[in-house]
């Protein structure tokens, strides 16, 4: 399909672009970015229009961090409900974690993905192998193999590696393959037994806490053995003030190290465990306002490249329950994209780098082709409405899942259209 | 005062108002338990139900006394925790239970927070009789009126809560109870046992007990679970007993008036002696004969809410 988008505000983080252009898609790529574009009339009849002033017009959203839970778990969520939530949220691509049943950590794992995301899925599907064998942490899987296989990532995300020296080879061995290698920072011998961060409110709940040191030990060691192997190390889900200055100061030395937050991890502290709400169990867990803080101030100075959702559907079955046995994970990828916004709102990011958290950044880090809008680039295109006002009903997520603790939050900003590929993948417009 | 509250979860919530009302209504009912023929009709044709998802021999047996007492018609569930594979088990359970006209409930659960994930799922009366290290309010109660029953009143006492602190609901209760009503919180034990940022909930810490013995007016005992010393808290029962047992050399340097509690069971020569067990300044069978009262006084004021014109009848 051809089409224009006419008068957005288009930004683009990758070519520092911002400002209001015209947009135009041919044969499923960008051909141009330019002011008041003139399209001629003749070869081009079946060119659409959209108006989408007052809109921003950026590269298509990608998630570095989902769980979609098929194989295994498909009453959780399946490649087509989490694609589905993932257009909904504005996201064109996102990278799917190993740990399914079985664990992607071979090719033919991988290629299942694929092929269900082929048939299935409505965005880019980018899987992740893993880095042990069964996430046995004592085995490597064949890395070679899950790269050719189109896995863009390793990790054992779910579980850490527990192993320092399988740690380490897995550093030097994804150098071959220039492999990023995504690290779940938990020391399980102290996070044992473990429901909630450690402080004064796990004190109240009597929840037993996770002391903040159970990751940070581990973004330490981690960073110790990038250095060591000259290896590419990408911290998930960073939720401390702790691992934010650890990483600023491996990054201040030059060190190949990238890292992500989650939207909960900026946005909520472990007082929302005061009630007992599953839906905001999560690992690791909501921290203090003083990590909150500390991960807003490394979002703007660069030291958290990227803001991934950390999608973990669970249905009631795992939810519904005591908080001992309930599982860890909250949903994000229909809820995220207000929640980056609305640092934007606050101050503490500009338009253009909150873009950049969310799509340039990300697909930098994982070596992708997307998160740009240069011409020539495939057509992954999200339109924002930055001013829509509206309070989060998760009744009406695509997602099977509903673990999500931001039901009826008042928001600010949502995606209007996205586009993978030159393809209309999910509309929330009107004509 | 009227009592509006349909589930007792925690004395988090509860005013000093409540607690002294809660308080009076117990000692209103002491007399009941003195009498030849031990039973009114306060709660004839009511339904408590004990749902005791971890073992409980005193607390259940106190809750179903006080009930029977009041004539209400009681029932027990105790199942292990440990059988629940899933936690609908658990709702399933309590929603039939309702659907048979259930009363009230009394909850046990090792499981922090089970009892108020619940109350907020059925319109019975919902009482938490201890979840996880969480809250255990009529512990606390009983504790309480054992206090006052001695001093009068709460206010201006200095209170040491003594030993393993980080995994005891009965500490945490007591803390906020002993609070609202004016008293000072000393809490003493190993730094292994000592919970974070405790001291945010506006007690003191310490972890030398003859720092704090010669300047309290009560030592509320906590029981030390064996398995303690398996989870690297500590080195073993026997050190533990030797920095933080209440034996009758640490008492030398106490208060003459010192009041010894336990909210049971005890392990006799590790955390207290037997000689002080069973001494003098122990007031450990009072609280005891208290928790009956004390859940007699629960059961009801969280009944006679719906019957607002029901009459105390004792």
């Amino acid at each position: 399909m051809n089409f224009i988008l006419r008068s957005g505000r288009v930004i683009d983080p990758g070519q520092a672009f911002d400002r209001i252009a015209d947009v135009l898609v041919l044969d499923g790529h960008i051909a141009e970015i330019r002011p008041n574009l003139e399209i001629g009339s003749d070869p081009l009849k079946d060119i659409r229009e959209w108006d989408v002033i007052d809109k921003w017009v950026v590269p298509g959203l990608v998630d570095m961090h989902v769980h979609l839970r098929e194989p295994g778990e498909e009453y959780k969520e399946n490649i087509a409900s989490g694609t589905r939530a993932a257009v909904a949220g504005g996201y064109t691509a996102v990278a799917c974690m190993p740990n399914t049943r079985p664990v992607n950590d071979c090719a033919a794992v991988t290629h299942f993905i694929l092929k269900r995301a082929a048939e299935k899925g409505v965005c880019r599907v980018l899987p992740v192998g893993a880095i042990s064998k069964g996430l046995d942490g004592e085995n490597l899987s064949e890395f070679g193999e899950l790269r050719e296989a189109g896995a863009v990532a390793v990790t054992d995300d779910g579980r850490p590696v527990m192993n320092s020296q399988l740690m380490r080879r897995a550093l030097e061995y994804a150098r071959i393959f220039d492999m990023v290698v995504m690290s779940h920072a938990e020391d399980l011998n102290l996070s044992h037994g473990g429901l909630m961060n450690e402080g004064l409110i796990s004190t109240l709940t009597g929840l037993a806490g996770i002391p903040v040191s159970a990751e940070e030990v581990m973004v330490a060691r981690d960073i110790l053995l990038a250095e060591l192997t000259h290896g590419r190390l990408h911290v998930a889900h960073v939720s401390t003030a702790g691992s934010v200055r650890l990483i600023r100061e491996a990054k201040s030395r030059g060190l190949s190290v990238t890292a992500e937050t989650a939207p909960h991890y900026f946005t909520l502290t472990d007082e929302a465990l005061l009630g007992f709400d599953t839906h905001c169990k999560v690992n690791p867990p909501l921290r203090t306002l003083r990590d909150v803080q500390a991960i807003h101030a490394g979002l703007k100075d660069g030291t958290i490249d990227a803001i991934a959702t950390d999608h973990a559907p669970h249905s009631v079955l795992e939810k519904d329950v005591e908080f001992d046995l309930a599982a860890n994970g909250i949903i994000g990828l229909e809820s995220a994209l207000p929640l980056v916004l609305a640092l934007v709102w606050e101050g503490i990011l500009t338009p253009s780098e909150a873009i950049a958290k969310i799509s340039t950044n990300p697909a930098h880090i994982l070596g992708l082709s997307a998160g740009t809008l240069k011409r020539g680039s495939p057509a992954d295109i999200t339109v924002i409405d930055p001013h829509v006002r509206y309070r989060l009903d998760c009744e009406t997520f695509q997602s099977k899942a509903r673990n999500c603790p931001f039901h009826g939050r008042d928001m600010h900003g949502q995606a209007l259209l996205t586009i993978v590929g030159g393809n209309i993948a999910f509309s929330r417009m009107t004509s | 005062m009227q009592f509006a509250r349909k589930d007792l979860l925690g004395i988090r919530e509860l005013s000093a108002g409540e607690i002294e009302y809660i308080l009076n209504t117990a000692t209103a009912f002491k007399e009941i338990n003195r009498r030849p023929i031990k039973k009114v009709p306060t709660l004839r044709g009511k339904t408590v139900v004990h749902l005791f998802y971890e073992p409980s021999t005193r607390t259940r047996t106190s809750f179903d006394i006080a009930a029977k007492r009041l004539s209400a018609d009681t029932f027990s569930i105790a199942t292990a925790t440990s059988s629940m594979v899933k936690g609908e088990t658990f709702l399933d359970t309590l929603k039939n239970l309702e659907a048979m006209q259930a009363d009230v409930f009394v909850i046990r659960h090792s499981a922090s927070g089970a009892p108020q994930r619940l109350a907020g799922r059925t319109s019975a009366a919902v009482i938490n009789a201890g979840d996880g290290m969480h809250e255990h309010p009529s512990q606390a109660l009983l504790d309480m009126l054992t206090i006052r029953d001695h001093r009068g009143e709460l206010a201006g006492l200095t209170v040491a809560i003594i030993g393993d602190i980080a995994h005891s609901r009965v500490a945490r209760s007591n803390i906020w109870g002993l609070n609202k009503m004016g008293a000072q919180v000393v809490c003493c034990g190993p730094p292994t046992l000592i919970p974070a940022d405790l001291e945010k909930m506006g007690v003191t810490v310490s972890y030398r007990l003859e720092e704090v013995i010669p300047h309290a007016d009560v030592l509320m005992v906590l029981r030390l679970q064996r398995e303690r010393q398996e989870q690297m808290l500590l080195p073993s029962l026997r050190e533990y007993a030797i920095y933080y047992g209440i034996d009758t050399e640490k008492l030398k340097k106490a208060r003459g008036d010192v009041l010894i509690m336990h909210p049971g069971p005890i392990n006799r020569g590790v955390e207290i002696s037997p000689e002080v067990a069973d001494g003098p300044h122990s007031v450990i069978l009072e609280q005891v004969t208290n928790g009956v009262a004390v859940r007699m006084a629960l059961l009801y004021l969280l009944v006679q809410k719906e019957r607002p014109s029901a009459e105390l009848v004792i």
